[in-house]
Order: structure tokens, then sequence, then C-alpha cells
């Protein structure tokens, strides 16, 4: 739920050798250590997933105490609601649009600070760089409703500040301009405020790996003949390969998810629906309609696509 | 912007060749529209916070003409952002502690005590990794509707306590996967010296390994405040008694409430006292936040 993408360090370290006879501290510690968090996470995480496949296959109605087995009737149900359809293409489309973006753009930057110094000697960083990298963080230290929020208040027709500063700029046609409530700009705007918010994360991520490559790989490189756009291409990109990969499924569990910002810029799915997304469905279907196993299956079809999504990211890689 | 341009004036040494100025100062110009892309909103919105409404609705570029406190004085007492904040930091900080213990208990159970010896203790153990491993993957929206009731029947729905117990469930696999890798790092022959000078299991633990994990906790306990402080979908599923209600969730219902009796300026004194907290705490521990990235990418 803190998703934020990166790997723990892996250090190998030797095996304990001794096989003694454990004593009664080892016992109880063991039993305390393992057992205690073990219990909440299985009660709190493990065992309602496997109620909500369960209850993905009865009309469970989540306040009655009896429920039916239906099969596949909810997922028949969901499959060809149309609303719940373009839910999914949205969800899908974000997908697909949502990490590569936030990712070029990561590396795009990360690339600017790092390796934007001279290219005599050794391989410097700009100058200035922290600085950089301090404001880059900013807006992932805001949760994400403020964001929303503050983007509503931002693009607000006529008391925004967007449309303010365009109007000045001499383009008069946005003097009222509703980019929340344009079918065409909504899921655009949507898709920018979410990079706002998480740039800055995956830049200082990037900034880490790129500083973790051996400097004599870039001397090398740059001896060889290879300008700034062959290094990023041909030395950076394969040697943070990693980090990206782990970003790249981190971005698609969130963009399949999208609860709190499409939730938060539209309450209502957007014009025409072009913002709506499976988990406001999800949450509607619960807990306004009631029909809880209905939404547990909406639940399996959401885990099932982001399964997907990073089985297609490990095989792409 | 000043420290930018100084830093630009300060680059350009004469060794640079010209190619080198060429894509020093592209580079410092994208930085600064981007720089300005995150400031400018955040600026405005602190600076709109002062405004009456009618000031707001008049210009977004006038300055307030006197600073006015009644926006954060309404947003505080009559929006309820100051129950919600005071909920959010009781919430955040049982579950943060608890999170940081149970986590380390466990990562270091893992970690340490993983029966090389014994084929079917070391598939438990490995078997519990994993376990953990997989709810970093799996949405919780998959868990969200049963969770529901298995809060009800345990009868803390809607509880400030259900709530923190959630936060801890959720926020547990991130933890252990972390201080995992942080408790294996460490050398065994520290855990083996004080056991022969008679410290006992519990002792090892809390005298001597958990000291030694100070900076993965450290970092782990930055990245869960950030996780919890912002979290929105458990509240709003699993605590919805408005009086228990968090900061994001109290933000979220403010803004749509607000509906037709427009309060503008309140919204954005709620965003202030919503964001600045956490942005100072960012900017104290910056160093500390930048490192565990970093730490994130040792291979």
């Amino acid at each position: 739920m803190t998703a934020p993408a990166m790997a723990p360090p892996r250090l190998e370290v030797s095996r304990r050798k001794s096989a003694r006879m454990p004593g009664f501290d080892v016992v109880t510690l063991f039993l305390v250590f393992l057992v205690l968090p073990l219990a909440l996470y299985v009660t709190i995480v493990v065992w309602p997933m496997i109620q909500a496949v369960w209850y993905s296959f009865t009309d469970w109605g989540g306040f009655s105490p009896t429920s039916n087995v239906v099969g596949l009737r909810n997922y028949v149900q969901i499959l060809t609601d149309p609303l719940f359809m373009q839910a999914m293409r949205n969800n899908i489309w974000l997908a697909i649009w949502l990490p590569i973006t936030i990712i070029v753009l990561a590396l795009a930057l990360a690339t600017l600070v790092t390796v934007g110094g001279s290219s005599h000697g050794q391989t410097k960083g700009l100058k200035g760089a922290g600085f950089y990298r301090v404001i880059s963080f900013f807006p992932y230290t805001i949760p994400a409703v403020a964001a929303g929020l503050m983007f509503t208040l931002a693009m607000d027709p006529n008391s925004g500040i967007l449309n303010g500063v365009l109007t000045k700029l001499g383009f008069s046609s946005f003097k009222a301009f509703p980019w929340l409530g344009n079918a065409t700009t909504a899921m655009p705007t949507m898709m920018f405020v979410v990079v706002w918010s998480l740039v800055g994360f995956y830049m200082v991520l990037f900034i880490a790996a790129i500083k973790g490559i051996p400097s004599e790989i870039f001397e090398a490189a740059r001896i060889d003949g290879a300008g700034r756009l062959r290094t990023a291409v041909s030395i950076t990109l394969p040697l943070v390969r990693e980090n990206v990969q782990t970003a790249y499924i981190y971005l698609g569990i969130m963009a399949i998810d999208m609860y709190v910002y499409a939730q938060m810029l539209f309450p209502f799915g957007g014009p025409e629906n072009t913002t709506l997304v499976m988990s406001q469905q999800l949450l509607a279907t619960a807990f306004t309609k009631g029909q809880f196993g209905m939404a547990c299956a909406m639940g399996v079809i959401m885990g099932l696509l982001t399964a997907a999504f990073a089985a297609v990211v490990f095989l792409v890689n | 912007m000043s420290t930018s341009t100084d830093t630009l004036r300060t680059s350009r040494r004469t060794q640079l060749s010209s190619g080198d100025r060429t894509v020093t100062i592209t580079a410092h110009a994208v930085l600064v529209v981007w720089a300005i892309l995150v400031i400018f909103p955040l600026l405005w919105t602190l600076m709109t916070s002062f405004k009456t409404n009618s000031e707001i609705f008049s210009s977004p570029f006038s300055l307030p003409s006197t600073p006015a406190l009644e926006n954060y004085v309404y947003a505080w007492n009559e929006a309820g952002i100051g129950m919600f904040f005071f909920n959010t930091v009781i919430v955040v900080g049982f579950a943060l502690f608890f999170v940081m213990l149970l986590g380390a208990m466990c990562a270091y159970v893992l970690a340490r005590f993983d029966m090389p010896d014994s084929r079917v203790g070391h598939a438990v153990m490995r078997g519990i990794y994993y376990l953990m491993l997989g709810g970093l993957m799996i949405p919780v929206f998959l868990a969200i509707v049963p969770l529901f009731k298995q809060l009800q029947i345990m009868g803390i729905l809607n509880t400030l306590f259900g709530l923190t117990i959630t936060y801890i469930g959720f926020a547990l696999p991130f933890t252990v996967f972390f201080l995992y890798a942080f408790f294996r790092a460490l050398p065994d022959e520290i855990g083996e010296a004080a056991q022969i000078d008679g410290a006992n299991a519990w002792v090892t633990f809390f005298r001597i390994y958990l000291p030694m994990a100070k900076p993965g906790l450290a970092t782990v306990a930055i990245m869960n405040f950030l996780g919890l402080w912002n979290q929105f979908l458990l509240p709003v599923a699993l605590n919805t008694n408005r009086d228990n209600y968090v900061l994001s969730q109290g933000l979220a219902a403010f803004t749509v409430s607000a509906g037709y009796d427009v309060n503008f300026g309140a919204q954005f004194a709620a965003f202030v006292i919503t964001v600045f907290p956490v942005l100072i705490v960012y900017v104290i521990f910056q160093r500390q936040l930048q490192g565990s990235v970093s730490a994130g990418t040792l291979k």
C-alpha cells in the first residue's frame, strides 16, 4: 500500500552454522515474533482476499446472513455491463500510458541531473542537483487527495490560476475553459495530476540507480567516443533496467487502481464517463448498492488484470 | 529560483566547451521549468488560502488585501479539519509504531532463523516470506469487501482501533520485505558474541540487532509514514463515522459536501493544513529519505 518502487538490497550472508538445540528463550522468541505479526496479517489481509474469491461466485448482499452460489453469473453480468467495460477500458488506457509517461519523464530528468554537467574529466552532475532533487520530491509527500483538490481549484474555469495564466499569455479562448468538464480534456487532465504527483519519486529513485553505476563505465564509453544521447540510451538505460521494471509494475498496479485521483477529481465518473475507473464502480456496487458478491467479482477481475500486467512486463523484459 | 540562476552563472567556467555549455544550459532550463511547475501551484494555493471568497472570485492573481485567517478558522473548526487532524495523528502514530515493531520482529526471525538445516522448517520459513511478498502485489481492492465484514464481526468497524489494525496489516508486507534485507546483511558474529556473554535471544534482538538496524528502520518508517498519512481507500470503506474521519477522508468529504454553499477559501486553507506539516517533515528529513530511496537500489 505504500507502494514505493524499490527492491530491497539483496545481500547474501553466510548461513548460520550452529545446529544446537534451541533454548527456551529462542522458542518463545520464535513463537511471539512470528505468530503475532502473522496472525494479524492473515486476519486482515490474506483471509479477506481468499474470501473475496469465494464470495465472487455468490449473490451475497452483505447484510443478509445467507447467500447462494451463483457460479459465474456475477462475472457474466459484469463483463456485459457497458458501464463497467467503459471503466475497464479507461483503466487499461491508463495502464498503457501512465507508466511509460512517468518513467520516460523521470528517466529524462534523472539523466539531466546526474550527467548534465561537464563532459571533461569525471562524469559530473549539474550544479544545484540537490535543489532540483528536493523540489522534485515535494509532490510525492502531498496526499493524492490534496493534490486532486489543489488542481481542482487551480483548474477552476473562472477563478483558477491555469486559465488566468493562459488568458494573460493571450490564449483568450481558455478564458472559462472547463478542463475537468470537457470529455476531451478530462482524461489527460487526470493523467497530468498523476504524473505531477509521482514523477519526482521515480526521478529520485532513478538518480540513485544511475549514481550506483560505476563511473568507469561512463568514462570508458566517453573515451570510445559515445555522445551524451548514446551514453544515455546504450549505457544508462540497460544498467537501470531492473529499477525500470520495478517502477513499471508499481505504476501498473496504481493505474489499475486509480481510486483516489478519479474519486477526487471526478466523483461521478467525469464527463461522459471518460474518467470512470473500475475501483469507483467496485465501491459503489458494494457500499451504495449493497451487492457484495458482485463487488468481490470486480475485485477478482482487477486482481487478474494486475497479474496480467505484471506478466506482460516480465515477458517483455 | 534565485539559487538555480546563481548556479547557472557559476557553472560557466572556461574549461567548458561550447557544446557542454549548450547542454548544461538546456538541462538547467528544463529542470527550472519542472521546478516551477512543482512550486508554482503550491505557492498559489498558499497565497489564495489567505484571500476572502470575493477576492478569490475577482482575480486568481491578486494578493490578499489583508492576510485573512478566517479561512483557517473555518476549515479547522467548522469543517472539522482539526478533529480529523488529531484522528490521523493517533491512527498513524499507533499504526506506525506497531507496524515497525511487528515488522522488525517478523523480518528478524525470517532473516536470521531460516532453519537451513531442516528442510521442512526452511520451506515453512520461505513460505511465510513469500506470503508476505504476495501482499505487496495484490491490490487492496480484492480484500476490501470481505474485510468490511471481517471488521464488523470483530466489532471494530468504524472505529479508530479497527482502522489502526487495518493500517498495520496492510503496511506489514512492505515493512517485512524491506527490513528482511537489513537484518540479513547484519553479521552473525555480534549476536554470537552476545550469546557467549550470556544474553538470551530476546536481549540479543532488542539490545543488539534492533539498534543495529536503525538506518533501515528509519527509512522504512518514513516511507510508511507517508503511505499511511496519505491513505484514502481504507478509511473511505472502513471508517465511515464522520467523527472518526482521517485527514484525507475529511478533506475529500469537505470538498464534495461544499456543493452549492462553496467556501472556496476554506478549501484552500484545508489543503494547506493537510499538506504543510508533511512537507515540513520532509524538508527536515529529506537527507534521510533520499538515502532510503538509494538504499532501495543496491544490487
